[in-house]
């Protein structure tokens, strides 16, 4: 299609305003508010007690779920497009739910379940295990929010591979494992990356049902998103700006590690690379 | 390595795509699996490899009783039509795939996979990747990676399908001398008659999931049992309830009371072989397969009034 030279440049200043509008204004502001006073400010903001401990327990729940929810995405995809089990096109279905469901529910749900009169919390308070305000409480909405997005960056791409790799590996007499080890693997493997990058990334800026079930203590249970917004609600801007900056810093390594880890060579590997 | 179907049935839903099938194939041979699309020939072979699960019947690799086995365990090499190789491993990789993973020693790996990327004519393009290749290459690699772990048995589905005419025809004869070398039983799918009569010592042809002929190429050809494998087994007339071969059609310009007058309707010079296309005096039309010095002696040219008379017509009841 060949387009006139006005047109190619209307839609260029359109995507590139429009990213600018939506994208870098809002984080670059956080960026130079954060910087306004040098170095020692944010330095001060970041350092305190409470913020060294909401960024560590940030991390330490991503690390957790991200490793789950991956094993979980490359299992459930593999269920969903190579084996017909009868209702895993309800499971299909049902993986999508925490894309639609407000995260403000799923705490809302969690919250019922384990209260201390709710199904599960009776019976668990009772043998003195405690979810609800507890980090087993802030890995369960995490992991629930980041359910999807290995299963759907993986699904399309078995899709797309076939069967027939994997039937040729048998025919060699490779076992179900080696055969998904050696061949299944490498050929989803940046769909994976994609999937872990986007549950990395949705671990770490998760609030909504976090901050229904985390009980938000600072120093003890408040996540870097809840430092973020107890900060702010004490006027103590600062500490927002830099909490936030520290969010914005690990999502940007997310993804500069991801590119790096990004093929060099051509694109014939059936990969859908970001 | 005989191998034996028995009874075999495989449904698909409502599809009966393999129905009461028995098959033996004879060690060493070169069998080819020959029918239509829909025949049921694939998944025929696909049930021999353990590939698809029978749903009646069992099978039988070296006289042992193979039907439960996985494919890991059924000692089976599979060339898929197309190739299926791993996308993300060299040639070298795909090759070795079948012996790294039985854990042979790294130098008996080097040297087998040298030995076989020779033998497939792919010496030196061991560090490409399967995308690099050109499809008849990508055809030899699938050869090369099935044979890797000494299967005793062959199968290959449609492997020339998906070629062009001339490396199909390369592709064929080389075939043909690397089973002469290493005499592994092989079963071959394919649709072309040409290919089976060419290639095979011995030819299931196949029709709706059924068995409708086991003979040698030129029994096939010269004894069909029935009016299917006559039609689908070389070019044919049909007159009434009798078949006749093109080059049974013979052409006369005189009539000698066993004749039929003819009319000339189209000469087609293919080569060294013309088609006549002819229409009798009854209305019956007919192909004739003539050489081109006989279309010369005739000094035939279209509209031209022959008298034909044909051999060798069958019937089937």
């Amino acid at each position: 299609m060949t387009v006139s030279r006005r047109t190619r440049y209307g839609i260029r200043v359109f995507s590139l305003g429009y990213l600018a509008l939506i994208l870098v204004a809002p984080v670059g502001l956080i960026f130079w508010r954060s910087f306004d006073h040098g170095w020692h400010p944010f330095w001060a903001a970041v350092s305190n007690h409470d913020a060294v401990h909401a960024l560590k327990l940030t991390v330490e729940v991503t690390a957790i779920v991200v490793p789950l929810n991956t094993a979980f995405g490359i299992l459930c995809a593999l269920a969903i497009v190579r084996h017909r089990i009868p209702g895993m096109g309800l499971v299909n279905a049902i993986v999508d739910l925490p894309m639609a469901l407000s995260p403000v529910v799923v705490g809302l749900s969690l919250y019922l379940l384990y209260a201390r009169d709710g199904w599960f919390g009776s019976w668990l308070l009772g043998h003195g295990v405690r979810i609800l305000f507890a980090l087993p409480a802030i890995l369960l909405a995490t992991a629930f929010v980041s359910l999807p997005f290995v299963v759907r960056e993986v699904v399309p791409v078995l899709r797309e591979i076939g069967i027939e790799q994997e039937e040729a590996a048998a025919t060699l007499g490779s076992s179900a494992f080696t055969t998904f080890r050696r061949v299944t693997l490498p050929a989803i493997r940046w769909a994976v990356a994609y999937g872990v990058v986007l549950t990395t990334a949705r671990s770490l800026g998760e609030f909504g049902a976090v901050s229904i079930v985390s009980g938000g203590i600072a120093g003890r249970t408040q996540t870097l998103t809840q430092y973020v917004q107890a900060s702010y609600e004490n006027f103590s801007l600062t500490g927002a700006y830099a909490a936030s900056v520290e969010l914005a810093m690990l999502a940007i390594a997310t993804l500069l590690v991801m590119t790096m880890l990004k093929p060099r060579r051509g694109g014939h590997i059936g990969n859908r690379g970001a | 390595m005989a191998i034996e179907a028995r009874n075999v049935t495989k449904r698909f839903g409502e599809f009966v795509a393999v129905d009461d099938v028995s098959i033996f194939v004879e060690s060493g041979s070169l069998t080819a699996l020959l029918g239509p699309s829909g025949s049921g020939k694939s998944t025929l072979l696909r049930v021999i490899a353990g590939l698809e699960v029978a749903d009646a019947g069992d099978v039988f690799i070296s006289g042992k009783e193979a039907t439960a086995l996985a494919p890991q365990k059924r000692g089976v090499g599979f060339v898929f039509q197309h190739y299926a190789p791993f996308t993300h491993m060299t040639v070298w990789d795909n090759v070795a795939f079948g012996l790294s993973i039985r854990r042979r020693p790294k130098n008996e790996i080097r040297a087998r996979v040298a030995e076989l990327l020779e033998l497939v004519q792919l010496t030196g393009l061991g560090g490409r990747y399967p995308a690099q290749l050109s499809g008849g290459q990508r055809q030899r690699m699938a050869l090369a990676r099935a044979l890797a772990p000494e299967p005793e048995v062959l199968l290959l589905d449609e492997p020339f399908g998906a070629l062009d005419a001339r490396v199909r025809k390369e592709l064929r004869e080389w075939l043909l001398r690397l089973h002469d070398e290493m005499h592994v039983t092989t079963i071959f799918v394919t649709h072309d008659q040409e290919e089976a009569l060419e290639l095979a010592d011995s030819i299931v042809v196949m029709n709706e999931g059924r068995v409708e002929q086991v003979a040698p190429p030129r029994q096939l050809y010269d004894e069909p049992a029935n009016a299917f494998v006559m039609s689908f087994v070389g070019p044919v007339n049909r007159i009434g309830n009798t078949w006749v071969r093109p080059h049974d059609v013979e052409l006369r310009l005189e009539p000698n009371g066993s004749t039929h007058e003819a009319q000339v309707e189209r000469i087609v010079r293919l080569g060294f072989e013309t088609r006549v296309d002819l229409v009798r005096d009854d209305g019956q039309q007919l192909h004739a397969q003539l050489t081109r010095d006989e279309v010369e002696v005739l000094e035939l040219a279209r509209g031209d009034i022959v008298y034909v008379r044909t051999k060798r017509a069958k019937s089937f009841a």
